[in-house]
């Protein structure tokens, strides 16, 4: 590795991106849109989906027979055992459940206070209770969803920029033959990999950090960990996305395929990752297939320490693994770079 | 003294296509090599595989008597036939990019005066018209200060000025006794530059040498060209070969006088006249054949 070469092929992508406005301000502009967005949905009409955790005496199936509420259409009733207590009660204040039912015994159900959602549930719950509830409210500072989804928004877009960023670029280059004629010359693939991977991570940890500092100014939302973790957090997810980008355009000659390619490697990440709505209650498979993204590692480490101030020693497994996946990318681009278009 | 460079047996097959078929040959240090040939001879895929940037299907190629390696990556310059530059860069900001991919070379503000780019230097690459752009493809080529210098076709498209111009700049390389190697369409670029040319068809060499000397080997007559319209004889009715060309006739001879008496004595006007010596052009279209290349 040459820093030499690094820095020539990293500031000549630098100018040229600074230089085209077009693209420098949608870059810019998508973003700021999603904090207007973001701004309207936060307080807004919420999912008409509920999410509910029904703790039921062994061996009954959730059905309107144990309770006439488990009869409500539109609502996903999922099981929670007793040993997930704790857990499920937690996934009330963090919002990735609207409420939690306890049918053993005396009904009793917990429900965040701040949730619009909770609040639903809770009305429908009441509505077709036929016996006593024991309301418990969940104990702690409850997490408003605007804190749950903040992170997921920036890291959303995150992901878009990381990996349309770079991957296209690659490819433009390598289709017009500007990466032929860098062949010729000593850098070498994991070089000019580099240089692109730089580049674009300084745009995106910029551009996050600015709609960050704007969102802090219009919505005051919760960070009660280290904003320097957060930033490493950040760096290290963006580092490992970006790659990924690199590694889909490491060989593709077309544009087209390269978007289309990119485009199903993002979806994924938009549904599975948690940006939007959480996991919680999914088949056991289908939250393992999340981990092995790299979008949910980042917003699960970010979240950590954003909404329950976790520390570098509970998010460093996460870190590690986005560092591996980051390794692992880089490592198949590496091996597989086409120079040359033909 | 050892060749600066050697290709040996040099084969590259395509799907369907053998495009470089067993093709030999040594350039000496400080020579320009011109390698000619119609389109789709194998010129550029010659080339390319000496560059290293394809590689052969068999054959290798040594530079000073070693296989291409970072030595070469180092003391090569190279001015592909199609180039992409980074968009919104300058001339100067381009030239530096790549000077920087190079531990030693030329500075930049000597190669935008040993190319003519001074007036260019603070413009977008994407604003420069063709023979400005295959100046600075030179520049780029020039910016380690190599030893070889490959040019693919380096004036295909530039108007006469252009080309000329180019023509100077390239002789002054020459100058610095730099190994050089052309392709070309044009056998006048090739004449004036090319201290040795090899004529390429169908992946194959088929000729090899000074130009002068492939000229005296391969013709023993002049040219008597004459306008068309001034020559109204039957063709097969002429005692000597008569190429009928779109504005002019073309009679090869290796005798003068007995062809200007053929003339007379058919009374055409001899009025204009010209008798040339056999040019590179001739001995292109004599070997590679007349017929049009896709």
């Amino acid at each position: 590795m040459n820093l030499r070469r690094l820095y020539a092929v990293w500031l000549a992508r630098n100018l040229e991106f600074l230089r085209d406005r077009s693209t420098l301000v949608f870059n810019l502009v998508l973003p700021l849109a999603l904090v207007v967005a973001f701004a309207v949905i936060f307080g807004g009409a919420q999912q008409s989906l509920l999410k509910i955790g029904v703790l039921a005496p062994a061996g009954t199936a959730l059905d309107a027979g144990l309770h006439p509420f488990l009869g409500t259409r539109y609502v996903d009733f999922y099981a929670v055992d007793a040993a997930g207590l704790d857990a499920a009660i937690r996934a009330v204040e963090r919002h990735r459940s609207d409420l939690l039912l306890d049918l053993r015994g005396t009904p009793r159900f917990w429900v965040n206070d701040d949730s619009p959602k909770g609040y639903l549930a809770e009305k429908l719950l009441r509505e077709s209770a036929g016996s006593e509830l024991r309301r418990e409210p969940v104990s702690g500072a409850a997490v408003r969803y605007v804190d749950w989804l903040l992170p997921g928004i920036l890291g959303m877009n995150m992901m878009f920029s990381s990996l349309f960023g770079v991957g296209y670029v690659v490819v433009r280059y390598r289709k017009s033959g500007f990466l032929r004629r860098l062949s010729a010359t000593p850098v070498t693939a994991l070089e000019f990999g580099a240089a692109q991977i730089l580049s674009r991570l300084a745009l995106t940890i910029s551009v996050t950090a600015l709609v960050y500092g704007v969102l802090a100014l219009l919505i005051p939302f919760r960070n009660d960990g280290s904003a320097l973790l957060l930033l490493a957090t950040a760096v290290l997810g963006a580092i490992s996305m970006i790659s990924l980008g690199f590694m889909v355009a490491a060989r593709f000659t077309s544009e087209e395929l390269a978007n289309g390619v990119i485009n199903l490697v993002s979806w994924p990440m938009m549904l599975l990752s948690g940006v939007w709505f959480s996991l919680e209650g999914a088949p056991r498979w289908l939250g393992m297939a999340a981990q092995a993204l790299p979008l949910t590692q980042m917003l699960e480490a970010a979240r950590a320490i954003m909404l329950d101030g976790a520390g570098l020693a509970d998010i460093l497994p996460r870190l590690a693994v986005l560092v591996a996946m980051t390794a692992l990318f880089l490592g198949v681009a590496a091996a597989g770079f086409r120079w040359r278009a033909d | 003294m050892k060749p600066a460079l050697e290709v040996r047996e040099l084969v590259k097959q395509y799907p369907g296509v053998r495009a470089v078929d067993g093709v030999s040959f040594t350039i000496a240090p400080g020579c320009c090599f011109g390698l000619l040939g119609p389109n789709g001879a194998g010129k550029t895929t010659t080339v390319e595989i000496m560059e290293g940037v394809t590689t052969p299907t068999s054959g290798s190629v040594l530079y000073h008597g070693e296989p291409l390696g970072a030595k070469f990556r180092a003391e090569a310059g190279i001015q592909f036939q199609k180039t992409a530059l980074q968009e919104f860069l300058t001339v100067r900001e381009t030239l530096q990019m790549f000077r920087r991919l190079y531990p030693r070379g030329r500075d930049v503000d000597e190669l935008i005066g040993l190319c003519a780019l001074e007036q260019l230097a603070g413009r977008d690459n994407r604003k420069l018209s063709g023979g400005q752009l295959q100046r600075l493809l030179l520049a780029i080529a020039l910016v380690n200060d190599p030893q070889v210098l490959f040019l693919d076709e380096p004036t295909t498209g530039l108007d006469p000025q252009a080309r000329h111009n180019f023509w100077d700049l390239i002789r002054a390389i020459k100058a610095e006794r730099r190994t050089v190697l052309l392709t070309t369409h044009y056998m006048e670029e090739a004449y004036f530059l090319c201290d040795v040319v090899a004529i390429m068809d169908h992946g194959r060499i088929i000729a090899e040498g000074p130009p002068s000397r492939l000229l005296k080997e391969h013709f023993d007559d002049v040219v008597l060209e004459l306008p068309r319209e001034e020559f109204r004889v039957d063709p097969a009715a002429f005692p000597l070969p008569v190429l009928m060309a779109d504005d002019r006739v073309e009679i090869s001879t290796a005798d003068v006088e007995q062809a200007l008496q053929a003339l007379l004595d058919c009374g055409v006007p001899l009025r204009h006249l010209r008798i040339r010596p056999r040019n590179l052009e001739d001995l292109f279209l004599e070997l590679t054949g007349r017929e049009l290349r896709a």
